[in-house]
């Protein structure tokens, strides 16, 4: 899933220092799962920006809703009507959420409550590990199901460098080192591909190639049709 | 082109090298490069400029080495994959090796986390072994992409491995891919644990790997007991057994001790079969490198 944080609260404030009709939208899927940006959270915003505007004396209309996923355009439809009547949405999903109330409602303006960090899984009770850079090309395969492109610092392909250290990466004492758990994999599922050369990967497929799309050939097809 | 790389004839013709490790200034001042280099002549075979060693930023690797090359001095360019794409490191090396320098050593580079700039974007678009193969399809006058070159890079290509890094039996095998991938000489890092490293060497020989590259021990000799629990806590790779810091405290001149525990340890590695030569890595203490080669009677 995409793991959030919600912005602290000054910056929501100063972002929404121009407009009086607010609509704080909670995103019901990855962003409530991370406890930044579902009901409960939704509603504690709605609370905290109207007792900021009450103490400065300044007026604020607030309503709240949250949909079970800002990034679908009919789910967000659910709340057509508040969104058009608010001068602005808060958006309490990630950064997708945000970019799609804007298309679909250019005429609204909709503003970021959350920072979006990575994609990954909730480790532990009020943990998040980041998992996936969305590089394109998986190799999970190989590794046995470790990211050697996300979970080691550099990155690398082809081995531990060599500030590995009691299964720990260089960075920090509280990172496994990706390495080591990949090469405990392998030792535990008796494959060894520790000797090929893994040669330069296409980055392209990933953040590196500009803004992409996915295009499935014949349901796009149908669509124009 | 140039007649290619002195450091790679010495080693070829079975001379028991010596290299030393010098960091280029926290400024344009490149004065400092050259009183260094002026006190390593004479004394070692070739001088490892480090590019932004923990990712502290510095005057350029290449620039430092053309200064050590206008000396007379014979430089190993370190590049690392921290900071450059493909595209940056083809064309340095490209660089390097045009302005006469053919010594490149390939390296991942310490994480930007370490460093004076720990907001910046770690590029690491190439890992070593990759940037390795990468020098070497450059040597046969071929790009990382496949695109040809207008004539071949007379690279002398090297890296580096650290013995003591965990996971442990994983090292000679990773060493084994570096020669694979084309690296000629090996800089290891620095030897506290001997025995460990005869072991680790024990490996390298069994696999024949010392016969398909020249390893070179590195060495750091030591200032302090505190510099030497500084090294083992803070800097990544490396190694430093308790007694090795237990004896430097005990001296009552620790700069002496731990000049005389380099100089054993060469005398030890001397004796190591496939060991090509040394490396000496005396960050902040430079000027001591003349006295460790005069001791062990490298001269």
């Amino acid at each position: 899933m995409i793991i959030v944080e919600g912005k602290p609260l000054p910056e929501i404030v100063s972002m929404l220092a121009p407009f009086r009709r607010v609509f704080v939208l909670g995103c019901g899927t990855c962003a409530t799962v991370c406890l930044a940006g579902g009901e409960k959270e939704a509603r504690e915003m709605a609370e905290a920006l109207l007792l900021y505007r009450q103490q400065q004396g300044e007026p604020l209309e607030v309503k709240v809703a949250v949909v079970e996923r800002q990034c679908e355009r009919e789910l967000l439809d659910s709340t057509r009507r508040e969104i058009e009547e608010a001068d602005a949405v808060l958006s309490l999903s990630c950064g997708i959420g945000v970019q799609c109330l804007n298309s679909y409602y250019p005429q609204k303006v909709a503003l970021p409550a959350i920072n979006t960090k990575f994609l990954g899984y909730p480790e532990r009770l009020g943990v998040w590990q980041e998992n996936c850079r969305a590089c394109g090309d998986c190799l999970l395969d190989y590794t046995l199901g470790i990211c050697p492109i996300t979970r080691c610092a550099k990155s690398l392909q082809n081995g531990p460098c060599g500030g590995s250290k009691e299964g720990k990466c260089e960075i920090s004492a509280e990172v496994p080192c990706a390495w080591q758990q990949i090469i405990e994999r392998w030792e535990k599922h008796g494959t060894e591909r520790f000797p090929e050369i893994r040669p330069p990967r296409d980055w392209s497929a990933g953040a590196a190639g500009g803004p992409k799309t996915v295009v499935k050939g014949d349901v796009a097809f149908a669509e124009r049709e | 082109m140039q007649n290619g790389s002195k450091f790679e004839k010495l080693l070829n013709f079975g001379k028991f090298v010596v290299t030393a490790e010098l960091g280029p200034p926290k400024s344009a001042d490149l004065s400092i490069i050259r009183r260094h280099g002026e006190c390593l002549k004479g004394y070692v075979d070739a001088i490892n400029v480090t590019d932004n060693q923990t990712a502290v930023v510095r005057a350029s690797s290449l620039a430092c080495a053309v200064e050590l090359k206008s000396m007379g001095l014979e430089p190993i360019v370190q590049v690392t994959c921290r900071d450059r794409n493909r595209i940056a490191l083809q064309s340095d090396m490209l660089g390097a090796v045009g302005l006469g320098i053919h010594n490149i050593l390939c390296l991942s580079g310490d994480h930007e986390k370490f460093g004076n700039e720990p907001g910046a974007k770690g590029v690491y678009d190439l890992d070593s072994i990759q940037l390795l193969g990468v020098a070497s399809g450059m040597k046969e006058g071929r790009l990382c992409g496949g695109d040809k070159l207008d004539g071949p890079a007379d690279i002398f290509l090297g890296a580096v491995e650290n013995p003591f890094a965990d996971p442990l039996n994983y090292r000679i095998l990773r060493l084994r891919k570096k020669v694979e991938a084309g690296a000629r000489f090996i800089q290891t890092q620095c030897v506290f644990d001997i025995e460990l490293f005869e072991k680790w060497m024990e490996g390298i020989r069994k696999l024949g790997l010392h016969e398909r590259t020249k390893i070179l021990a590195g060495l750091t000799p030591v200032k302090s007991a505190r510099a030497a629990c500084y090294m083992k806590e803070k800097v990544p790779g490396i190694v430093i057994p308790d007694k090795i810091i237990e004896r430097v405290a005990r001296a009552k001149d620790q700069k002496e001790e731990g000049i005389n525990i380099c100089v054993e340890t060469i005398e030890r590695l001397r004796e190591i079969e496939g060991i090509a030569g040394i490396h000496i890595m005396a960050i902040a203490w430079e000027g001591v490198v003349p006295t460790l080669v005069e001791r062990a009677g490298l001269m």
